[in-house]
């Protein structure tokens, strides 16, 4: 479905990616709900607002994937508690981001089936609502442990695996209730939200010109791909377009990202089926990646490179050729290495029909990102809505209809090899010139959108300003939330022993969906 | 397998030299005795718990497991439970709601016990701070030893951190 043919008023924002947004009444959007949802378009996400010192009380906004654009629905929460009709029965994706955002805003999805605390977990109180305005974020309270009622699976032999919040190994927190029979999974339950750690309360305030260093430690993994969604909705508040070599130089830095993180993946893919030599190799090529992260740009995960109005960094000729010249020998290792875990039978053993999300599945639910290319999702924005560079650089999407552990690897795999192609036609294609302007009137009220492909999926950025040179307010979404649950559903009928591996071939974020 | 082994010849060894460590990040120094320290030193099990970060502390962590750095060849590891731990290596500013988690995987590493704060939210709760959500820097919640800055430290400023940890204060 088109922007034009929602039959809304939807006002195109100025920006990289195509955008509209408008306001809607209730019965405009649960309509809307229902006409995305039987077109088949995707929700992107969810999240509100309070207005209400601007006389418009509590806003929910919603985003969706049109055919032709991200389309933003606003609509203003009524009643005591305000609340706006569910959007999960037809989106389940929605589910845990309307819990989220009652916890944090105290709006309510009516008729939403599963009203649990989802971000709230007792370190605040139910009637402390921190995005509220009038909240007072740096207040602490007394943390209470919190009674969460998770979904018990009766039945002869059925029993209760907890795993976490600490897990056993370098990971970030979060909770797994598996409910198994023998050794078979029956249900798995997420607990997450561990990290929160007010992130969107943070962004209340802050410079304009300073928050895209909060934008790129939502999720450490992917800080490029926010700073560059951050710095995309600045720069549509404010109207003004960045130089082209500074486009070009972010394409770099958005493909080193998914380079560095798709060689981690595999290396951890290879070392949890066993195959510690696949570690060995692949950490060691991810390490020479990041250490030329650090000569050319100055820092390993590059952080902190992308700004508003530009990048921070302006490598010279000789360091781009260098970079060009690095993908080669990369790509040389990394094609030994694909050869070697094609033919591995103990590994494709363990990777082949492991874990399956089927693409049936994958589209109702709304897998997205990697993991939903690997299950049949044709979606990725460079693709779909390919903004400066990637206009000119036709980027392959890569793809797997099988859905399990196998089609995640084979889609890193294919991802990798298309990156070092983008990265070598960027280092011979890019153009000379500035790389870092003013962003003019960032002291412009308004609402701007970021959409970037991250290497785990799209990232989106919404960003108001307060027209003083603040955030007003900043939501960053990460493609986890929509991914996680999905999880829940790979995992069923495998043996608890594979959920390292179907877990690590997903790869999602807890900090990027705790916020 | 033919093209495994060959790989493996082919790459070699790239290990490379430890770092010296830095006493400037010494936190409490005194707080386990030298003959300690040398024992475990020669023989270190890490819990390494995530309290909150942005997981890109986590990414460099990971990093010390790579053969440039082969912390294991230095007889260090990472175990799965804070039972067999020497160390605890804490990442993050401590969200609130990890607090009781980081607190009782605290009580359950048996003594001594050493804790290395990383990162620059570690150190003093670095951009999050301290809010309704967050309690701010490792040393709010429990006893730090060692903290070491950066956001994130590349592994071979944690593995200085590491090492600063298990070793005496220089004279």
């Amino acid at each position: 479905m088109r922007i034009a043919d929602t039959g809304l008023d939807l006002r195109p924002l100025a920006g990289a990616v195509p955008a509209a947004v408008a306001t809607v009444d209730e019965a405009q959007w649960s309509a809307i709900t229902e006409r995305f949802a039987q077109a088949g378009t995707r929700l992107v996400a969810l999240w509100g607002s309070d207005r209400r010192d601007l006389a418009e009380g509590f806003v929910v906004h919603a985003a969706y994937a049109a055919a032709d654009g991200l389309a933003c629905v606003c609509l203003r929460g009524t009643g005591d508690p305000p609340s706006y009709p569910d959007v999960s029965s037809r989106f389940p994706a929605a589910a845990r981001m309307q819990r989220a955002l009652f916890d944090l805003l105290g709006v309510c999805a009516q008729g939403a089936e599963d009203q649990r605390p989802w971000l709230r977990h007792g370190a605040w109180p139910a009637d402390f609502f921190p995005l509220r305005r009038d909240a007072d974020g740096a207040r602490a309270f007394d943390i209470e442990q919190e009674r969460y009622d998770f979904v018990t699976v009766a039945g002869d032999g059925v029993h209760e695996i907890p795993v976490g919040p600490i897990h056993a190994g370098i990971i970030e927190p979060g909770h797994f209730r598996f409910s198994i029979v023998g050794e078979k999974v029956l249900r798995l339950e997420q607990r997450l939200g561990y990290v929160h750690k007010g992130i969107d309360k943070r962004f209340e305030g802050t410079a304009i010109d300073e928050a895209h260093r909060l934008a790129g430690r939502v999720s450490g993994d992917s800080t490029v791909a926010y700073a560059w969604a951050y710095a995309m909705a600045a720069e549509s508040i404010a109207g003004c377009e960045i130089a082209p070599r500074a486009a070009w130089l972010r394409a770099l830095l958005l493909e080193r990202e998914r380079v560095a993180n798709h060689l981690g993946d595999l290396g951890a893919l290879g070392n949890d089926a066993a195959l510690a030599f696949g570690l060995a190799q692949f950490s060691r090529l991810r390490e020479l990646w990041l250490r030329a992260n650090a000569e050319v740009f100055g820092h390993r995960l590059l952080m902190d490179r992308i700004v508003p109005g530009g990048v921070a960094i302006d490598p010279d000729a000789g360091a781009l050729a260098r970079l060009g010249r690095q993908c080669d020998d990369i790509e040389g290792e990394v094609r030994t290495l694909r050869a070697i875990y094609d033919e591995h039978a103990g590994l494709q053993d363990r990777f082949q029909t492991t874990g399956i999300v089927t693409p049936e599945l994958a589209a109702r639910l709304g897998l997205t990102g990697l993991a939903g290319r690997a299950s049949g999702q044709a979606h990725d924005l460079r693709v779909d809505f390919p903004c400066a560079p990637y206009d000119q650089l036709n980027v392959e999407r890569a793809g797997d209809v099988r859905g399990d552990v196998a089609a995640r690897v084979a889609v890193r795999f294919a991802e990798i090899f298309e990156s070092l192609r983008l990265i070598r036609a960027i280092v011979q294609q890019i153009p000379a010139g500035e790389t870092r302007g003013k962003i003019s009137g960032s002291s412009a009220a308004g609402f701007g959108i970021g959409w970037v492909e991250g290497w785990r999926g799209d990232v989106l950025v919404a960003l108001e300003a307060d027209g003083s040179g603040r955030v007003r307010r900043c939501h960053c979404h990460d493609p986890s939330w929509q991914n996680w649950p999905l999880l829940e559903h790979a995992v069923l009928g495998n043996i608890v022993p594979d959920f390292p591996l179907i877990n690590k071939s997903f790869n999602l974020s807890y900090s990027g969906q705790d916020l | 397998m033919l093209f495994l082994g060959r790989q493996i010849l082919k790459v070699g060894l790239c290990t490379e030299k430890a770092p010296e460590p830095n006493d400037d990040w010494r936190i409490d120094g005194g707080r386990i005795q030298g003959q300690i320290l040398r024992l475990l030193g020669r023989a270190l099990t890490i819990r390494q718990v995530d309290a909150g970060s942005c997981n890109g502390c986590e990414l460099e962590i990971h990093a010390l497991n790579n053969p440039y750095y082969n912390l294991e060849g230095r007889g260090i590891r990472f175990v799965a439970s804070p039972r067999h731990a020497d160390m605890l290596l804490v990442t993050g500013p401590v969200a609130s709601n990890m607090k009781i988690a980081v607190q009782r995987a605290y009580e359950a590493t048996p003594d001594p016990k050493l804790v290395v704060a990383v990162g620059d939210c570690g150190c003093t709760g670095g951009i999050f701070g301290e809010s309704y959500a967050s309690c701010g820097r490792v040393a709010n919640v429990v006893p730090v030893d060692v903290a070491i800055p950066g956001c994130p430290p590349p592994p071979l400023e944690i593995l200085r951190g590491i090492l600063c940890a298990i070793t005496e204060r220089r004279p």
